[in-house]
């Protein structure tokens, strides 16, 4: 059984090499000098700003995508409407998108000369809001999907049958069904929203202190030259990455055992 | 979603659009967007095909931490992960390996978004296959290459194409990962995202347009054809 081995030691150098190494040396790097310069280099007042400008438009974006997701999935999965077919390809398009393309196409639309120019949408937080949505849209939907697949209409059929409405067979039926997969789909969206790069970069403007998210912050900071602060605010959004990790593990179990 | 997307159609729209498509510095950048990225899937589909067979066949100590490991690419936020690839391949690197500014760095920051795919995509497919097949195959003399390629690989192609399909169509459209780590050098590591967003800061919005809707158009043919893909697999069972 040499065989398994070099598979085994040639998949787990693999990971090694392009995954483990790579992100352990970050940590590394930015605690390098210990802890003092790391927080120091993420509590200046244009890093503090970029945090919470990201998670502001995290908490504005993610909701959204929630309910939209929620709603969507009903839509495509117990209504025949015209253009079903077209919607539930639309919404894997984010996933396959270059998020640059999808920054460009919002910069068009509601830039000098756009169909909707004006409003002060562009290089501001409406504009990041609607990018992050953008990218983050399907997750929710995705996760959703096939759970309200497999567990079929029988169950809300009989609800309705017992004379509970809409809004009841939702809430008792429904909802105690696809709440651990609306969850999963929660957590994958907010992880791509915090770490949204491509499309948030054209569409802010970059400009410190304003409209700088984090990621946006930390090669800002590398280009700079200020690798401690790149290094410091890539391992807090690392952290988070792994915070996401864990809460997906987590949830995972509980979604295959129901 | 639509509206953004139809103004992207409209501002590539007229008779420019074949010029701004095919100068230069675009054709060079499309095409080692397209080369880099076939590069990519075809080594996932090997790399991504092993992972998930050691995950689901071996056994060893810390298999449940490796496993949850395979995600991180999908959490970690492109832009560190271009940046953590710096750390280490970089000009500073610790082991003495510089891919930055080289076709190589292109390759290697690929590689680490697009680790997920394949083995997300075989992994439960490989739990699925029904071991008893493959031990039949053994008990009549076949080798564990003959076992692997005549029971085994069919059973799992159609999830490695799919994996490799969506590995491909991230590969095509990445940007932050690839935007520190390539130096965008035009000619020689700018990729397509890359190229759109420099004409965006150089005010060439026509330009980046054009070249946006031939990335759109490739990344539409391979959802279509993963989707396809999808239809063909599960032909039988309908």
């Amino acid at each position: 059984m040499t065989a398994r081995y070099v598979i085994r030691f040639g998949a787990l150098a693999y990971l090694a090499l392009v995954l483990v190494g790579p992100v352990g040396y970050v940590f590394y790097k930015a605690f390098e000098h210990g802890i003092g310069p790391a927080w120091d280099a993420v509590t200046t007042p244009a890093a503090l700003h970029a945090l919470w400008l990201t998670l502001e438009i995290a908490a504005i974006a993610v909701p959204a995508n929630t309910i939209f997701g929620v709603v969507a999935a009903i839509a495509i999965v117990r209504y025949r409407f015209p253009g079903a077919g077209l919607v539930n390809a639309l919404v894997d398009l984010p996933l396959a998108l270059s998020p640059v393309v999808v920054g460009l196409s919002l910069l068009l639309l509601y830039g000098t000369g756009g169909w909707l120019a004006g409003h002060g949408i562009l290089f501001a937080v409406p504009a990041m809001v609607l990018a992050t949505m953008f990218v983050s849209l399907p997750f929710v939907v995705r996760e959703v999907v096939p759970v309200l697949r497999e567990v079929g209409t029988e169950q809300e059929q009989a609800a309705s049958t017992l004379g509970a409405s809409g809004m009841q067979t939702f809430r008792r039926v429904t909802w105690p069904a696809i709440r651990w997969a609306t969850a999963f789909g929660i957590v994958l969206t907010t992880a791509r929203a915090l770490g949204e790069f491509g499309a948030v970069s054209v569409v802010s403007g970059r400009l410190v202190g304003q409209t700088e998210t984090l990621t946006l912050h930390v090669q800002e900071r590398y280009e700079s030259f200020d690798t401690t602060g790149a290094y410091a605010a890539a391992v807090v959004l690392a952290l988070i990455a792994l915070a996401t990790l864990i809460l997906m593990n987590l949830l995972k179990p509980k979604e295959e055992t129901r | 979603m639509l509206l953004p997307l139809a103004a992207l159609a409209w501002a590539a729209r007229g008779g420019n659009f074949w010029e701004a498509v095919t100068t230069d510095q675009s054709i060079a950048a499309l095409k080692l967007t397209l080369v880099v990225s076939l590069l990519v899937a075809l080594v996932n589909a090997v790399a991504g095909t092993a992972i998930a067979w050691t995950l689901v066949r071996d056994r060893f100590v810390g298999q449940g931490f490796v496993n949850s490991l395979i995600d991180l690419p999908f959490a970690l936020p492109t832009i560190v992960a271009g940046l953590t690839l710096l750390a280490l391949y970089g000009p500073r690197s610790p082991v003495g390996v510089d891919v930055a500014f080289k076709r190589a760095g292109v390759v290697v920051a690929l590689l680490f978004v697009t680790l997920p795919f394949v083995v997300r995509t075989v992994q439960p497919v490989l739990l699925e296959l029904d071991r008893e097949v493959e031990e039949a195959a053994a008990s009549l003399g076949a080798g564990p290459l003959a076992t692997f390629r005549r029971v085994v690989l069919p059973g799992i192609l159609p999830a490695v194409l799919s994996g490799v399909a969506l590995a491909f169509a991230r590969a095509i459209g990445e940007f932050g990962a690839v935007v520190l780590i390539s130096g965008n050098l035009p000619f020689k590591t700018e990729v397509a995202s890359v190229y759109v967003f420099g004409r965006i800061e150089s005010g060439d919005e026509q330009g980046a347009a054009a070249a946006s809707i031939v990335i759109l158009g490739i990344s539409l043919l391979v959802l279509l054809g993963i989707g396809g893909l999808r239809r063909w697999v599960t032909r039988y069972d309908r």
